[in-house]
């Protein structure tokens, strides 16, 4: 009898010793873009899963090899990483590829605050087989407004007009985008780009337009170079994503002005590499957490980046810092959406191959 | 006592008997022994983080397993066909059954993404048929292109059979700025996608540039250096040493801010009238900033070796040829200068191989016209669409390009004669 106490005794402290060592082990590692973007993950999403579960989260800011890194994890057996942030067409990859886990939306989620299920509340076309979106961000051009006399450039057109804003033009050391905004520059429709875009002579005459402005450029990398090149005038107009310029704008006080014409568009959110099944619980209650209504409402109040569920919008509401109304400053806001062009992810996964190796060769010549 | 004819060596026998020369034999190959142990950590460490990876790498470089791995049926079947035009129904047969088994293991998008690099398009063609592939009935050939015409494309199917071999050159074509066609013939690039050589070629002429002006600057220096009075030279050899000591970072980060259109140096010029605001100076982000900024990080490898050959050069010669009636010149070119080739040699080998695989400084101060062929190295291995085996390839070029350095080195200078300090 005694025996068999102690050996039930045993057995509980041991199973109290195992519970409290996993609520103090347990930690995720999640991958993002650094910056003010991980800054607001931390805040909206991280900081308050924290509070609730103990859960540990460690950053690493390695999204922009994000693909590579996920292919070379899961290539040597060796997963390191939990939780991704990635952009919707490396997600695609990556998933036709097997590297990552396919997610049953309707399992993972949580339904709206009306009860309507993830499926259908997630704006159309942004859910992946293996992708969940969370923000709607945008590229598109800003400028110092200290660098110009009067008024700035305000179309397309005039990033390409040297004489009448001359100065070095800050551009994104990747053919994506810039090409869309060459032909367009160049006076194709928006809506043709990608038709253009695939032919031999449409790919032609879109280097032979960053050609007219090739001496002028300075490319960047990262995405907080950017607003760094626009506030010691190495440049005086840039390509950026709209959240870095909001955030110069507003916690840096500084005179950039976003031009959105012709921004284009596109989802980013998250992945779970394969290979980390014993964590998947955990992430899955992780992600169940932060893809919520509220909680995609919630990151909206530290960077100027869309809500990707139509539940979260109407919820948008001031900079938790500066307590700026920020429903103007999102790229979805009919003001700055009238010209806004979609980026075409199936298009870039065609083509983007032979484009890179072009543009790289473009870039070095 | 006499010495021992060899006749007496041979019976020459030790304490216990047994005859000199075995336990002579026995006692050298235990030091050998011992000597063999004590290297054995660093033979370890070297073949385990250098040797290993550097064949790693090597074999990747010509490796393509993905049409053989992920669509082995085709593979085969592709074998017996002669190349022309479209295949038979055969390999459609085979291609159906390998895109249902690749759907389920979920490879077939590798195989895609390997086409695709080498045909746009490939990848939504073969993907999107692979989503119905299940479901197709025979005749296959008839159902694949009603499914999608541009599965009649011959330039397809010459790519996938010139892909279905695991051991491919094509990674060494492309870092030589040349392809294969589809039919099989090896040609040069379009002239848009060539990069490579044009790299390689700029690489090595750039390290030589910076060798030789890390030898002009770092000569004089090292002479003063070897021939100043101790206190002035010891305050010298700080001002070489403080730099070297500083992190590479913070060194090449200190040009940046030197060099920019908005940094100090323009500044200075603006303001001392020299140039217009408008018209500053592009000192960096360039070729020149790179040339600047790794000549200024490798010189200390230039002069250190220098200055100790030169420490050790006894100034009676100079004063022994002067005796003689060389004037200075003559002197110094026959007396001093050929003393001191140990040391430049020495030098002229760290720095030129140092700089032509040196990628930090050309990454962040080289723009576009002045990175190096390591930086292509490099985002070959990272982004989205990284080409991991094309680095490989373009790796194991720059190691032969060095190697090869190397042995013409030793073919003209001699390794042996080297001195470092």
């Amino acid at each position: 009898m005694k025996l068999k106490s102690l050996g039930l005794l045993a057995a509980g402290v041991m199973a109290a010793s195992t519970v409290v060592a996993n609520a103090q082990d347990q930690s995720l590692t999640i991958v993002s873009w650094g910056g003010a973007y991980t800054e607001s993950q931390v805040r909206a999403y991280h900081e308050p899963y924290t509070e609730k579960t103990g859960v540990q989260i460690y950053n690493e800011d390695k999204s922009a090899q994000a693909l590579a890194g996920i292919r070379s994890q899961v290539e040597a057996g060796n997963v390191t990483w939990d939780i991704v942030d990635m952009l919707q067409a490396d997600a695609q990859r990556a998933c036709d590829e097997g590297l990552i886990m396919e997610i049953d939306h309707d399992e993972w989620f949580a339904p709206a605050p009306n009860g309507a299920p993830p499926t259908e509340d997630f704006i159309e076309g942004t859910l992946g087989d293996c992708f969940v979106p969370s923000i709607l961000y945008a590229t598109m051009f800003a400028y110092n407004t200290e660098a110009f006399e009067g008024e700035g450039p305000q179309t397309i057109e005039d990033v390409w007009n040297l004489e009448k804003f001359p100065g070095t033009r800050a551009l994104q050391k990747i053919p994506q985008k810039n090409l869309e905004w060459a032909l367009i520059a160049d006076g194709v429709d928006p809506e043709n780009v990608y038709e253009v875009l695939a032919t031999k002579e449409g790919q032609d005459r879109a280097f032979a337009k960053l050609d007219e402005i090739k001496d002028s450029v300075i490319w960047w990398s990262e995405g907080a170079q950017p607003p760094q090149m626009l506030a010691d005038e190495e440049a005086v107009i840039a390509t950026a994503y709209n959240g870095r310029i909001f955030n110069a704008q507003v916690n840096e006080n500084q005179p950039f002005k976003i031009m959105w014409d012709h921004q284009m568009f596109e989802v980013d959110g998250w992945v779970v590499p394969r290979g980390n099944e014993d964590q998947l619980d955990l992430i899955k209650d992780y992600l169940y957490f932060a893809t919520d209504t509220q909680r995609l409402a919630d990151q909206a109040k530290y960077i100027a980046y869309a809500p990707a569920r139509k539940s979260s919008v109407p919820l948008v509401s001031t900079h938790a810092d500066s307590g700026v109304d920020m429903k103007p400053h999102m790229p979805t806001s009919p003001e700055n959406f009238k010209t806004a062009v979609q980026f075409n992810t199936e298009f870039w996964a065609d083509y983007g191959d032979l484009l890179e190796e072009r543009f790289n060769a473009w870039v070095a010549q | 006592m006499q010495d021992a004819t060899p006749a007496q060596l041979e019976t020459l026998k030790t304490a216990d008997g047994t005859p000199l020369k075995d336990s002579i034999r026995k006692s050298e190959r235990r030091a050998r022994i011992r000597a063999f142990l004590l290297v054995l950590p660093l033979l370890a460490f070297l073949v385990i983080t250098f040797i290993v990876p550097i064949m790693a790498m090597m074999g990747r470089s010509v490796y393509n397993p993905e049409v053989v791995n992920y669509l082995p049926n085709t593979a085969e079947a592709l074998q017996e066909w002669e190349g022309e035009g479209v295949p038979g129904e055969d390999v459609f047969a085979a291609l159906a059954k390998d895109m249902v088994q690749g759907r389920e293991d979920r490879t077939i998008g590798r195989v895609a993404a390997r086409i695709n690099r080498e045909l746009p398009g490939a990848r939504s063609l073969m993907l999107g048929t692979a989503r119905d592939a299940d479901e197709m009935q025979p005749p296959y050939k008839e159902a694949f292109i009603a499914e999608d015409d541009r599965w009649t494309n011959p330039e397809f199917w010459g790519i996938l059979k010139r892909e279905s071999r695991l051991i491919t050159p094509s990674y060494y074509l492309l870092a030589l700025d040349y392809e294969y066609t589809p039919q099989g013939n090896i040609e040069p690039r379009p002239e848009i996608y060539q990069v490579y050589t044009d790299l390689f070629i700029r690489t090595a002429w750039m390290s030589v540039l910076i060798t030789v002006l890390c030898i002009l600057l770092a000569y004089p220096v090292s002479y003063l250096l070897a021939t100043l009075p101790l206190r002035y030279s010891n305050l010298l050899m700080i001002l070489v040493l403080l730099p070297f000591w500083t992190s590479l970072l913070v060194r090449t980060s200190a040009w940046i801010v030197l060099l920019q259109q908005e940094g100090v140096i323009n500044d200075l010029l603006v303001g001392a009238g020299f140039i217009s605001d408008d018209g500053r100076l592009r000192m960096i982000y360039n070729q020149t900033g790179t040339i600047v900024a790794m000549t200024h990080i490798l010189l200390p490898f230039m002069i250190l070796p220098l200055y100790s050959v030169m420490k050790t050069i006894n100034p009676s010669y100079l004063r022994a040829a002067r005796s003689l009636g060389a004037t200075p010149l003559v002197a110094w070119f026959r007396v001093y200068f050929p003393l001191t080739l140990p040391g430049l040699a020495a030098g002229v080998m760290l720095v030129f191989i140092l700089a032509i695989g040196y990628y930090i400084t050309p990454a962040l101060v080289g723009g576009e016209t002045g990175i190096f062929i390591s930086n292509m190295i490099a985002s070959n291995m990272q982004g989205s669409t990284a080409q991991l085996r094309l680095a490989a390839a373009l790796a194991t070029i720059l190691l032969v390009l060095v190697m090869l350095f190397y042995w013409l080195f030793n073919k003209l200078v001699g390794v042996e004669r080297l001195k470092f300090g």
